[in-house]
C-alpha cells in the first residue's frame, strides 16, 4: 500500500478504500434504494416532452393520460399553478418548470405523470396530445442572431447574455492588427457534446413530517439543497438532500434540473413518496449539454514568429435556456484567452446566444478547454503561415517561468508557471525529432497512412468557483474511530481515500478507521460540492487544516489526563497516542481522549478554510496521428500528457484523472458530437447514435509527471479534474490537421471525422 | 410465467410478466442492484452479466429467456471475503472511479479472458469496445485485464 513507518502517506500510491464496495456488491446510486423505508410503497414520476423544437402550445389533452393502467395523477403546469420564473443571468428571460405557452426545444418536460410503476408511466406518457403552432427553429447561433423570431420575446433579442453589458471593453478596429507584418484568421467550431455521465439522472422524494427529504444524483447536494427549498417555498432546514453513490457528473450534475425540482411539490399533491430516474434517450436531450461555442479568432505578429495581437470573438450556444453554459465564456474563456503566452494585445467580445436546442451547462472543463482550443488553434494557423514548427512558434511567445503571481494583459492572474518545462519535458518523453523524422519520411514516399503530431501547451483556472474555501470538520469516536464530515462531494475522485490519507497523516489514525460522510445537509449544511477541480485544494486542503485544529485540540485533553503541561504533550503518530515528551511509555488514545472529552461535547472540531485566489494548473500535450489519406480514417497512436498539478497528494488517483480527461478531450477533438437536424430534431439522442468514445478508440496514455507547487494553499495542490480535457483537444486536433497540412490542409473542425477529413483533403486539392 | 433460474448459485422459482426484462429481473425482484442500467439501446454493457458462462447484456434479454439458466453478477464473484482475481486487479490497477460501470466492465472482462486468456493490448481494447467508461480513460481497465492474464 505504500505506507511508511514513520514517513508520511501523501504522495504515495494508495489503492482506494471506496474500491471492494464498488467492485463487489456494487454501488448504492438513487435507483438501487431499494430498502430505503421511507421510499417504500414509493410511485414513479414519468414525464411527456416536447417533441418539437419550437412552438407556440396551443393546448395540451390528457383526458386519455389520466385513464391509464395504473396512473395516479397527471399534472400540467396549469394544474400545478406553475409561474414563470425570471432567469438569475437575465430575468428578461422566464420559463415555467413545464413548458406551458411555448416549447423551446425537443425533449422539454410538459406534463407529469405520477404512476404506480415506472412502464405505466412511460405507457401514459406517449398518451398525451399537445397540439402545437410550428415556430421557426433555430439549432445555428448565426441564424438565431439574424432572425426577428425571438425564442424569448420579453428579452427582445436571442442574444441574452454580453460580455460587453459586463463592462468588458468592445472590439476596435483594423488598427488593433496594424504593426502586424502577418495575420490569420479562423471560424472555429468548439462543438456542442454530451456529458454523459453512465448513471444517468434520478432522484426521490419523501414528506416526513412536513419536512422534504430528498435523495439526488448530484455534485453539490447544499446548492441544490437551497434551489429545492425555494422552489417548495421551504426553509433551508426544512428540506434534507442525501446524496447517494453518484455515477459520474461531469458538471451537469452541478445544478437541479425541473424535473428534479418538481418532485416535493408532486409528493405533496399525491400524498406518496416519489421515484423518478430519465432514461438513457430522455438524458441525452434533457441533460445539459457542454462546449457548443463558434469561435473567430485572429491572430497577427512578426515574420519570425513573435504573436503581437490576438482577437477572439466567442458565440456561446445557450440552448434553450439560460443555464451555466450561459456565463461559461464571460467568466472562463474571456480571463484564460491569454493562455500561456504572453501576448502584448487581446481582445476578447462574448456573446451568449439562446437557440432551439437542449440548454448548456458545465461540463468537464467548462470554458477552459474552448479558451485553451482557440488560442492554440491560432498559434497553429500562425506557425503554419509563417512555415515555421508549431513548437518554435510556441517557445517564442510563452512566459517565462513564474513563481510570483503574473497577470495577463486581459486581467488574468495567475499563481506560479513554468510552461516551458512542461513542453520540454513533453518533447522529450515523446522524442519530438524522430516523429518529425518518421513524418518527412512518410510524407517523401507518398504514403498513404500519413503521420500527424499535436503540440498543445495549456494554462487553466481551479477553484475559482464560489465559495472560495471549503468547510470539513473530524470528529473521533469513543472506539477510536474518526468521522471527517467534507463539503466536497465526490463520484468518482476518490475523496474517501485522500481525505482519510489527509487526515491520518495529521492524527496518526490508521485510514481504515476514518470514514467519510458527504452530501447529506442535515450532516453537512454547508459545502460548495465538487466542481471546478476545487476539491482537493479547497475541500482536502480544509481537511488537513482542521486535523490539525484538532490534534491541538486533543493535546489539552491529554495533558488533564496526564496531568502535564500543554505545551510538553506530543502526539505520535505511528501508535495514534498521545504521551508527555521524553515518556512514551504512558500514552493515551484517541479512544481515551474521545472518552474524556465526552462531557465537553466529545473530541470534534471544524471550520472554514479560506483560499485567497484559484489556482492554475498547466502542462503540454503531444498527440500522434496516423491518417489514411484515401479514406480520411484517423487512428490515435500515442497520448503524451504532462500535467502539472502541483504537489501530488496520490498518483495512483492523478494519473485516473488525467487518463479520464484525456479520453473526455480526445472524444471531443475525434469522435463526439450532439447534432440536430434542421428542424432541432436530436439526431444523437441515444448512445446508438452518439459517438461515445470507447477502449478501441485510444491508445495507453503516457503521463510525465512535474510539480511545480502553488503556495495558495498548505498542500501546494492544485486541481486535476479537468487538465487532461484542456490540455488533449487541441493537441489531437492539430495532430489530425498536421498528418494532412502538406496537402493544404489548414484547418478541420471537430470532431476529426473520416469524412470531415477526407472532405478537407479533396477540397483542399482543387 | 413461471421461470427458474439459478442466480449466484441460488435457484429462484418465480412469476414474471413476458415482458420483464433480465436485467430488470435481477435489480427488482431479486434486488441485485449491483448490475446496472446505463442506456436504452443496448451499448454501454453496464448491465453485463454471466449467463450459464457467457458473458451478456442482460437488458437485450428477456428473464422468460433465462429460464432454466445458471446467472452469475457481480455479487456472485467474491468468495466470502476474497475478491475474484480480475476484482483484484481492478483495485490495484485503479481500474474504476465512479463505479457505474464497473460491475459490468469486470463480467466483460472475465468472459473476455474465458475467450482468450492471453490477450494483447488491442485484443482487450476491441474486446471492451461494448462497456463504455465515462471516467478511466478505459486505460487502467486495459491494464487491470492485461494484469489479471498475468501479462503486466
Amino acid at each position: 500500500m505504500g505506507v511508511t513507518m514513520g514517513g508520511s502517506i501523501l504522495g504515495n500510491r494508495v489503492l482506494r478504500k471506496e474500491d471492494p464496495r464498488f467492485l463487489t456488491v456494487g454501488g448504492k446510486y438513487v435507483d438501487d434504494l431499494l430498502d430505503e423505508a421511507l421510499l417504500k410503497g414509493a410511485a414513479h414520476v414519468t414525464y411527456a416532452r416536447s417533441s418539437v423544437a419550437h412552438a407556440k402550445v396551443l393546448s395540451i389533452d390528457v383526458s386519455d393520460t389520466k385513464n391509464m393502467p395504473g396512473v395516479i395523477a397527471v399534472y400540467t403546469a396549469a394544474d400545478l399553478g406553475l409561474e414563470a420564473t425570471p432567469n438569475n443571468f437575465n430575468p428578461t428571460v422566464a420559463r415555467t418548470m413545464l413548458a406551458s405557452t411555448k416549447v423551446r426545444y425537443v425533449g422539454e418536460p410538459i406534463v407529469a405523470i405520477v404512476s404506480e410503476t415506472r412502464e405505466q408511466g412511460e405507457d401514459a406518457a406517449e398518451t398525451v396530445i399537445v397540439d402545437y403552432d410550428i415556430l421557426p427553429a433555430f439549432t445555428d447561433m448565426e441564424e438565431a442572431l439574424a432572425s426577428s423570431t425571438l425564442i424569448y420575446e420579453e428579452a427582445g433579442s436571442n442574444a441574452v447574455f454580453d460580455s460587453t453589458a459586463l463592462g468588458n471593453p468592445d472590439f476596435t478596429g483594423d488598427e488593433f492588427f496594424k504593426d502586424c507584418e502577418v495575420v490569420v484568421s479562423e471560424k472555429i467550431n468548439n462543438q456542442r457534446v454530451a456529458p454523459c455521465p453512465l448513471e444517468v439522472r434520478g432522484s426521490a422524494v419523501a414528506w416526513v413530517d412536513g419536512r422534504l427529504f430528498q435523495w439526488l444524483s448530484t455534485q453539490h447536494a447544499q446548492g441544490c439543497r437551497d434551489v429545492l427549498a425555494a422552489v417548495n417555498g421551504l426553509e433551508a432546514g426544512q428540506l434534507r438532500v442525501i446524496t447517494p453513490d453518484v455515477g459520474g457528473g461531469f458538471g451537469a450534475k452541478i445544478g437541479t434540473y425541473p424535473e428534479e425540482q418538481l418532485l416535493g411539490i408532486l409528493s405533496k399533491k399525491v400524498g406518496r413518496a416519489l421515484r423518478w430516474r430519465e432514461t438513457r434517450s430522455e438524458s441525452m436531450v434533457a441533460l445539459g449539454h457542454g462546449r457548443a461555442q463558434v469561435q473567430t479568432v485572429t491572430i497577427g505578429g512578426t515574420k519570425d514568429g513573435k504573436v503581437l495581437a490576438y482577437r477572439l470573438h466567442v458565440l456561446q450556444d445557450c440552448g434553450a435556456w439560460l443555464d451555466f453554459g450561459t456565463i461559461l465564456a464571460p467568466f472562463m474563456t474571456r480571463p484564460m484567452s491569454s493562455g500561456v503566452y504572453a501576448i502584448p494585445a487581446i481582445e476578447c467580445r462574448t456573446t451568449s446566444i439562446v437557440t432551439n436546442t437542449t440548454p448548456t451547462v458545465a461540463y468537464r472543463g467548462a470554458g477552459r478547454p474552448e479558451a485553451t482550443a482557440a488560442i492554440e488553434r491560432a498559434m497553429d494557423l500562425f506557425a503554419l503561415k509563417l512555415g515555421m514548427d508549431p513548437v518554435d512558434v510556441r517557445r517564442k511567445n510563452l512566459i517565462p517561468k513564474f513563481d510570483q503571481p503574473h497577470t495577463t494583459v486581459i486581467g488574468q492572474t495567475y499563481d506560479v508557471g513554468d510552461y516551458e518545462k512542461s513542453l520540454d519535458k513533453v518533447l522529450e518523453a515523446a522524442n519530438y525529432k524522430k516523429l518529425r523524422e518518421e513524418q518527412a519520411k512518410r510524407r517523401a514516399s507518398g504514403d498513404t497512412k500519413q503521420l500527424g503530431i499535436g503540440i498543445s501547451v495549456y494554462v487553466e483556472i481551479t477553484g475559482g468557483v464560489p465559495p472560495m474555501g471549503e468547510e470539513a470538520k473530524v470528529e473521533v469516536l469513543e472506539d477510536g474511530r474518526a468521522i471527517v464530515y467534507t463539503g466536497t462531494s465526490p463520484h468518482g475522485q476518490g475523496h474517501e481515500t485522500s481525505w482519510a490519507m489527509l487526515a491520518s497523516e495529521q492524527t496518526g489514525i490508521p485510514m481504515d478507521k476514518i470514514d467519510l460522510v458527504w452530501g447529506d445537509t442535515d450532516l453537512v449544511p454547508v459545502g460548495g460540492g465538487t466542481m471546478g477541480s476545487r476539491s482537493l485544494q479547497q475541500g482536502g486542503a480544509a481537511v488537513y487544516e482542521m486535523s490539525a485544529q484538532l490534534v491541538e485540540k486533543a493535546k489539552k485533553v491529554a495533558a488533564k489526563l496526564l496531568e502535564a503541561n500543554e505545551a510538553d504533550i506530543v502526539l505520535d503518530k505511528d501508535n495514534a497516542a498521545f504521551h508527555v515528551v521524553g515518556t512514551p511509555a504512558v500514552s493515551k488514545t484517541w479512544a481515551d481522549l474521545a472518552v474524556a472529552a465526552k462531557p465537553d461535547g466529545g473530541l470534534v472540531h471544524g471550520g472554514t478554510l479560506t483560499v485567497e485566489m484559484p489556482t492554475f494548473p498547466f502542462g503540454a500535450h503531444i498527440a500522434v496521428v496516423e491518417v489514411d489519406t484515401e479514406t480520411g480514417k484517423v487512428r490515435h497512436l500515442r497520448h503524451v500528457a504532462c500535467d502539472d498539478a502541483g504537489k501530488v497528494l496520490n498518483p495512483l488517483l492523478l494519473e485516473g484523472q488525467i487518463h479520464g480527461g484525456v479520453a473526455q478531450g480526445t472524444a471531443q477533438a475525434l469522435l463526439e458530437e450532439v447534432r440536430y437536424d434542421g428542424d432541432g430534431n436530436p439526431i444523437t439522442s441515444n448512445l446508438a447514435d452518439y459517438a461515445f468514445i470507447s477502449a478501441a478508440e485510444l491508445p495507453s496514455i503516457e503521463v510525465v509527471h512535474m510539480e511545480t507547487p502553488t503556495f495558495v494553499n498548505a498542500l501546494g495542490a492544485k486541481g486535476i479534474g479537468e487538465s487532461g480535457t484542456i490540455g488533449s483537444t487541441p493537441a489531437v486536433q492539430s495532430a489530425v490537421i498536421d498528418a494532412v497540412s502538406h496537402l493544404g490542409v489548414s484547418h478541420i473542425n471537430m470532431p476529426t471525422t473520416a469524412e470531415r477529413v477526407w472532405s478537407a483533403i479533396q477540397s483542399a486539392k482543387k | 410465467m413461471k421461470i427458474s433460474v439459478t442466480v449466484n448459485g441460488k435457484k429462484h422459482d418465480s412469476d414474471v410478466e413476458p415482458r420483464t426484462l433480465l436485467v430488470h429481473y435481477i435489480r427488482e425482484t431479486l434486488g441485485l442492484t449491483g448490475t446496472n442500467i446505463g442506456c436504452d439501446t443496448s451499448s454501454c454493457g453496464a448491465c453485463t452479466i454471466h449467463v450459464d458462462g457467457q458473458s451478456a447484456k442482460s437488458c437485450t434479454m428477456l428473464a422468460a429467456q433465462a429460464d432454466g439458466s445458471t446467472v452469475t453478477t457481480i455479487e456472485g464473484l467474491a468468495k466470502g471475503d476474497t475478491m475474484h482475481p480480475m476484482q483484484q486487479a481492478f483495485m490495484e490497477n485503479h481500474g474504476l472511479q465512479c463505479g457505474y460501470c464497473t460491475p459490468g466492465m469486470v463480467m466483460a472482462a472475465i468472459g473476455l479472458l474465458d475467450e482468450n486468456p492471453n490477450p494483447s493490448e488491442e485484443d482487450v481494447r476491441i474486446g471492451l469496445e461494448g462497456n463504455l467508461c465515462r471516467c478511466t480513460g478505459y486505460h487502467n481497465i486495459v491494464q487491470s485485464v492485461l494484469s489479471c492474464a498475468g501479462k503486466k
